[in-house]
């Protein structure tokens, strides 16, 4: 990767070289349809540069290794789709309560239960954000592009290693399955952050040291000994009944995101500076609206796209700036309803319409140009 | 075991032992309960790591939810508390990410042949090497003393009220036919037997698996009517098993329903990181 390089990529496969680019070096997962070729890619590529790849018995294990390879030092990434995330979720805690980084990738097919394995849905918005138990920050990244699976994927690491939680990755079976022609960044081109470690001597050295939001964490086995609970700690690590440390502990583990958001935040917004009436979408489903956008204008309506790449924290900002402007905010989305209810929580005065569609069918251009032309 | 071998760990020995070493003094007291066995088989597994003469930097230590579980809490290593039943799949991570760490996973039989018995039946297959003790005491402690997978039938338990109608596992067998390169068995009881055991667990290159029947005398002694911890212990620990090296000896109605003690199974087979190292990593560098 001496050079840029252009390639024509599945979804998947740039989700493979974005971790790579990113400084993974260890993957353990499961085999899940739509997901499984970001483990075949990683299986075949881990090996070569000295990292780890191991197919695990299910998919808690996955994540449990993937939790324990990070501990061990290693940028660790796990992969699956709407039955294994499920799988996931109280692993997903213990990482967010642990404050131990790690990648999970859902690439969203039709459910609930088995549903539509070889289909897409972004039915799994809401599970991103409250799907293990008990308050806990959420980051979730939505790429809608080949290049931006790779580019999110590489933010989606920076962002795990920076504030030292569980980064999620959420894209839909159209675009992990879609080819385009994308440019591999040369080193240098994107940046890549590592999780801050100690420099202080091992008997100063506190795994949640509260003078941090965000503590640097030792790797196992570098001469710091320390402990790791997913019951309630103190910052030596050790668990305690405290209700004052509990709090503060539980209070600190959200502000990471809470007070990070501008930074966290990223959004693409066209023509909205003159629009009248808004799409807000994410996904295979944002590129239809950007069609669909485009094609209003092309009718002299003045329509435009809010296009969060990152779904967790939801951009409660950039909503309720839109909704000031415009009269209607449209939220396609591929599921019977749940960004569209965040969009209506953060929108006074606009109007807010959802489409929805569960049949295993992408939302097309054609769907959300109708509803642009009856809102005008 | 070979006496060259024993020479070699005399040797490492030469530092006399102090379980302060490797405990965390201000973590205790610990929570188990008067007359439970964990603490005996806490200093067991001490004694044989120091005799192991592995350094304290280089052990982890890591355990799933449980009583037995809270054992890494006590002791001076990289040390990880897990979920309940996931001990193995965290360990498993954490060795193939860093391969010179010597991996320990404490767990019990609720953690590991219940509710985690997937990973405990693949890592066995693999054979990564990794030390396991399963600390065998027929009950969930923790959540009150349900019986667990490994009660024996007929016994009462908070959700057997009536007997217990399941018939429980043998941790080694399971071990054994799963692929462990080292399958053993101890008791609290015997607690130099025990000690020894483990250290050639840990010396062990592969997955070696300790079952170390541990009896809970607060919830299945109380329930099953034993008078006594004590009494218990020399019931279900001395009385009930019977060493593999005896065994041979022994007629059959003398070993009849009696557990087998000491290393039931050992040989030689490749493991799972040398293997990635030397076959995965080697064939990869020519794609």
């Amino acid at each position: 990767m001496a050079e840029k390089k252009k390639k024509l990529l599945q979804g998947n496969e740039a989700c493979v070289e974005g971790a790579l680019y990113a400084g993974c070096r260890f993957y353990a997962g499961y085999p899940i349809t739509p997901s499984t070729e970001i483990a075949e890619g990683m299986s075949v590529r881990l090996p070569k540069i000295g990292g780890k790849f191991i197919q695990m018995e299910d998919e808690i294990g996955g994540i449990a290794a993937a939790i324990g390879g990070s501990l061990a030092g290693l940028k660790s990434l796990t992969a699956t789709s709407g039955p294994g995330f499920s799988l996931k979720q109280e692993c997903l805690g213990y990482a967010c309560l642990t404050e131990i980084p790690l990648v999970i990738v859902n690439v969203m097919r039709g459910g609930p239960s088995t549903g539509y394995p070889t289909g897409p849905s972004q039915a799994d918005i809401m599970q991103a954000k409250w799907g293990t138990h008990g308050d806990h920050p959420a980051i979730a990244l939505t790429p809608s592009y080949v290049q931006e699976i790779l580019s999110e994927t590489v933010r989606a690491f920076n962002l795990s290693e920076k504030y030292r939680t569980p980064v999620i990755v959420l894209y839909d079976e159209i675009i992990g399955h879609m080819r385009e022609p994308i440019t591999i960044p040369a080193p240098g081109d994107l940046e890549v952050v590592d999780r801050a470690k100690p420099t202080c001597p091992p008997e100063e050295y506190f795994p949640y040291d509260d003078r941090y939001d965000v503590a640097p964490l030792a790797p196992f086995g570098s001469g710091y000994r320390f402990h790791v609970t997913g019951l309630n700690h103190k910052k030596d690590g050790f668990p305690t009944n405290d209700s004052k440390i509990i709090r503060e502990n539980n209070e600190r583990i959200m502000r990471k995101v809470d007070k990070n958001l501008e930074e966290i935040w990223k959004n693409e917004e066209t023509y909205l500076d003159d629009a009248e009436i808004a799409v807000f979408a994410i996904g295979s489903t944002a590129r239809s609206a950007r069609f669909a956008v485009n094609e209003a204008r092309k009718a002299g309506i003045k329509a435009g796209l809010l296009r969060p790449l990152t779904i967790w924290p939801f951009p409660d900002k950039a909503v309720k700036e839109l909704a000031k402007k415009v009269k209607v905010i449209i939220v396609p989305e591929l599921n019977l309803g749940q960004m569209v209810n965040e969009v209506e929580r953060c929108s006074k005065n606009a109007e807010v319409i959802g489409i929805h569609r569960v049949d295993g069918e992408p939302i097309n251009p054609a769907q959300i140009l109708d509803v642009i032309k009856k809102h005008k | 075991m070979s006496s060259p071998a024993v020479t070699e760990k005399k040797q490492k020995v030469s530092v006399p032992f102090d379980y302060n070493k490797y405990l965390r003094p201000n973590k205790l007291p610990h929570i188990w309960c008067p007359g439970c066995g964990h603490g005996i088989v806490l200093k067991a597994m001490l004694r044989a790591i120091h005799d192991s003469g592995i350094e304290k930097d280089n052990i982890c230590m890591v355990s799933g939810i449980g009583c037995s579980s809270r054992t890494p809490g006590y002791v001076d290593f990289n040390t990880l508390h897990t979920l309940h039943g996931r001990a193995i799949a965290f360990a498993t991570g954490i060795k193939l990410a860093k391969p010179e760490l010597k991996v320990i996973v404490v767990t019990g039989d609720g953690d590991a042949l219940a509710i985690g018995g997937n990973h405990f039946i693949h890592v066995c297959r693999r054979n990564i090497d990794m030390t396991i003790l399963v600390m065998t005491n027929a009950t969930y402690g923790m959540t009150g003393g349900q019986y667990s997978p490994t009660t024996p039938m007929d016994s009462i338990s908070t959700t057997s009220r009536y007997g217990n109608i399941e018939p429980p596992f043998d941790a080694c067998g399971m071990a054994k036919a799963a692929g462990a390169s080292f399958v053993a068995r101890g008791t609290a009881y015997h607690t130099i037997e025990l000690e020894k055991t483990i250290l050639e667990a840990i010396e062990h290159k592969g997955t070696s698996v300790v079952d170390i029947i541990d009896a809970c005398p607060t919830y299945f002694g109380r329930a099953n009517k034993y008078k006594s911890a004590s009494q218990m212990m020399e019931t279900i620990e001395k009385d009930g098993t019977v060493s593999v090296k005896q065994a041979d000896k022994l007629p059959p109605e003398k070993i009849e329903g009696k557990a087998l003690r000491g290393v039931l199974h050992k040989i030689d087979r490749p493991e799972y990181c040398e293997q990635y190292s030397n076959l995965i990593v080697e064939k990869a560098k020519g794609k």
